[in-house]
């Protein structure tokens, strides 16, 4: 499907929107799981750095699947009742227009997009960790390196919201980062 | 052979595609189309179009064409000009 053509299927849809939403709030997702995980074995102490990237990428592809399959069953749900609805509405069949090619693409867009926004920001986060395991020696360890990549994309997402809302980026970034330590905290609590 | 020079059509559409991007996708159709669009309706999921295309040799397949693709219906033509050539 050509750019142009998806372009179309997205303003008509009106769809741009709640990918950008999915994206933020599935890749925030993906950062705090991985976070979650990471304090949970620094504070387990000494385990196999093997078992950490493992656990890490099971739990990343776990968190992209979950992100495409529930997307596409809710959108493709949603989009064909909004489709019967303006059917209904036109008192005619829609199904070669954009609106019916919009209903059969745009879920698995979204899907794509839901699913593929934890997983990339959970990789980008497990990124010392390969790097630790290859040799490469990280100053404060492989697990807080680790973990620093992931409040770095918490706040980044953050300023995202911030920006697309209109709000002061650094706010915005800041009350991300907030929720990432209040769990950091609360982990380090618990562990 | 004859040309068909000016068509006002009535046409019922959904809120998307907004009537300007409706106008460009027909307008697209040929290089001396021009579109002028009047909104006559607006309803809660549709609204009620008066299409008036100018243009030398209206292609009126292609144009219903590009209606439907858009999500629209052709309700009537209302306004022809054909000219014999």
């Amino acid at each position: 499907m050509a750019l142009k053509q998806i372009t179309t299927l997205l303003e008509i849809s009106g769809s741009g929107e709640i990918m950008r939403r999915y994206f933020v709030v599935n890749g925030f997702d993906g950062a705090l799981t991985m976070l979650g995980l990471l304090m949970g074995f620094y504070v387990s102490e000494r385990v196999d750095l093997a078992v950490v990237i493992t656990t890490c990428l099971a739990a990343a592809l776990a968190l992209g699947m979950s992100g495409i399959s529930s997307a596409y069953i809710s959108e493709a749900a949603e989009r064909r009742r909004t489709l019967a609805q303006l059917e209904q509405a036109m008192v005619t069949s829609l199904n070669e227009s954009h609106h019916a090619r919009a209903a059969a693409w745009i879920p698995w867009l979204v899907a794509l997009v839901n699913g593929i926004a934890p997983l990339l920001i959970a990789l980008i986060i497990i990124v010392p960790l390969w790097l630790a395991r290859s040799g490469m020696v990280l100053v404060p360890g492989p697990l807080p390196a680790a973990m620093v990549v992931a409040l770095i994309i918490i706040f980044l997402l953050g300023v995202f919201l911030g920006r697309v809302g209109g709000t002061f980026w650094l706010w915005s970034g800041l009350q991300s980062l907030a929720v990432a330590l209040l769990t950091v905290g609360l982990i380090y609590l618990v562990g | 052979m004859a040309s068909v020079q000016r068509l006002v059509l009535d046409v019922l559409k959904p809120h998307q595609p907004n009537a300007l991007d409706f106008a460009h996708a027909i307008a697209a159709l040929g290089e001396s189309y021009r579109v002028d669009i009047r909104v006559v309706e607006v309803d809660e999921q549709t609204e009620t179009l008066q299409v008036a295309i100018e243009g030398d040799g209206l292609d009126f397949e292609r144009i219903s064409a590009a209606i439907s693709e858009n999500g629209a219906s052709l309700h009537s033509i209302d306004e022809v000009s054909v000219i014999g050539k």
